[in-house]
């Protein structure tokens, strides 16, 4: 049923749809599963989004660029909420983003059954090299340069990568 | 109760942030690059951690207009200034005694074995811990248990590794991490012993028994230790009252520097 207030919610989803993760620029947050709903309320809009980690330091900035989005569109009353339960996993993560993603030179993450593994010095996950699509790959780093990433390089075009980890 | 809950997520908060600072006097000095990186991504997921438990802990403080004298002197200056609690004027503006962390989160980064060797013993601490919280009775614990334990895996998992190639490695790391071990002993047993407001909430089903972690976190050390040609230690000497506020002096010297600007400048904002 079209109602005045789906349309409303339908809007905001929209204007969520162009914001861009501060640190995967190529990304935007509805790629990556951060935001997990939006509520209409009788006095304002409540947009709730979940961190990828409890430590992510972009967290503060996606909410003030929801914030701005929704105010530059006439919105008023913005409340953002910030929810840990459900846990954010790779699994939010929608195919078009992971193609974004690899088309930047992020490996996406790989599907999860592969890697809740926590022996120790397990074979490394096999990544595909983003830039020229090979398995032929090897860890350099399990942590890379943010808190979602580790970095690998290929042993074959020998260009170092990050890849999104699976979590 | 409520107090105690409170108490508790400042436990809880503490640990995190204290091991979180320690972790980060890393940053620019680590052994190699990649590892400098790791550690201070740790440091990164601990403050984390300790953020969501301070803001639980704020929310909590405000709703039931727990009493300033959790926080001491300054803190409740800082109250009275800002009105409400916040993540922020916990970490500021409390003094060393009101800080809840276990001892062996507040000594020195030593070496890398000593700061391998501690982050492995808490993580596998943390492990146990969170795993148990993952059934807590209080919702906003639980979740922020559950987010966590995802990070601790990996810390887990990479400071073993550690622990393994420094043990099982050249003389020299193999005497450094035997060192370690002789340094750190003897604060590993104030994980397992309860203190009053763990005590109290363990009847309403929010916090686990900690001794009841103790045994498996034993046999995950010995397995460790086994793998790394380490000795098991057998005196048991154990160093109490940080979860109480009794600190020994590195914690003044931590919150003197990172306090320092906060303090100084209460006014100033981002």
């Amino acid at each position: 049923m079209v109602t005045a207030n789906n349309i409303l919610v339908d809007a905001v989803w929209k204007i969520l749809k162009d914001i861009q993760d501060p640190e995967v620029p190529v990304s935007t947050i509805m790629d990556l599963g951060i935001v997990r709903d939006v509520l209409l309320h009788t006095d304002g809009v409540e947009v709730v989004i979940t961190p990828t980690y409890s430590g992510c330091p972009a967290m503060d900035m996606i909410a003030m660029n929801i914030r701005l989005a929704l105010l530059e569109k006439g919105f008023r009353n913005i409340k953002i909420k910030t929810v840990l339960s459900p846990a954010w996993t790779t699994d939010w993560m929608s195919e078009e983003g992971k193609r974004k993603l690899k088309a930047y030179g992020i490996a996406p993450p790989n599907p999860k059954q592969q890697v809740c593994n926590n022996d120790l010095f397990a074979l490394h996950e096999t990544v595909q090299c983003p830039q020229c699509n090979s398995y032929h790959t090897h860890r350099i780093s399990e942590f890379g340069s943010t808190a979602c990433k580790a970095l690998y390089q290929c042993s074959d075009c020998k260009e170092p990568f990050d890849y999104f980890k699976c979590h | 109760m409520n107090k105690h809950l409170i108490e508790y997520a400042l436990h809880l908060a503490d640990n995190a942030l204290i091991l979180g600072h320690r972790n980060s006097e890393w940053c620019g000095h680590g052994p190699v690059l990649e590892q400098d990186i790791a550690i201070t991504n740790i440091s990164l997921d601990l403050i984390g951690q300790a953020r969501n438990f301070y803001q639980y802990a704020a929310t909590l403080m405000n709703a039931h207009q727990v009493s300033p004298q959790v926080g001491g002197g300054d803190f409740s200056a800082r109250l009275r200034e800002e009105g409400a609690v916040t993540e922020d004027s916990l970490a500021y503006f409390r003094n060393s005694s009101k800080f809840k962390n276990l001892l062996i989160v507040e000594q020195p980064i030593g070496d890398w074995a000593q700061t391998i060797l501690r982050q492995f013993f808490f993580s596998a601490y943390q492990n146990l811990l969170f795993e148990k919280l993952k059934e807590s009775q209080d919702e906003q614990i639980a979740a922020i248990a559950i987010k966590g334990l995802k990070e601790v895996a990996y810390h887990l998992r990479w400071s073993s590794e550690w622990v393994i190639r420094l043990g099982d490695g050249t003389e020299e790391s193999h005497s450094r991490v035997t060192k370690a071990v002789d340094e750190l002993w003897s604060y590993t047993g104030e994980m397992f012993i309860p203190v009053d407001y763990e005590l109290q909430i363990l009847k309403k089903g929010i916090a686990p028994d900690v001794t009841s972690i103790k045994e498996s976190w034993l046999q995950k050390v010995k397995e460790i230790f086994s793998e790394a040609m380490l000795k098991f230690p057998l005196t048991y000497l154990i160093h109490t009252g940080g979860k109480e506020g009794k600190h020994g002096e590195y914690l003044d010297l931590i919150l003197k520097e990172f306090q320092s600007v906060a303090r100084a400048y209460p006014t100033a904002t981002w």
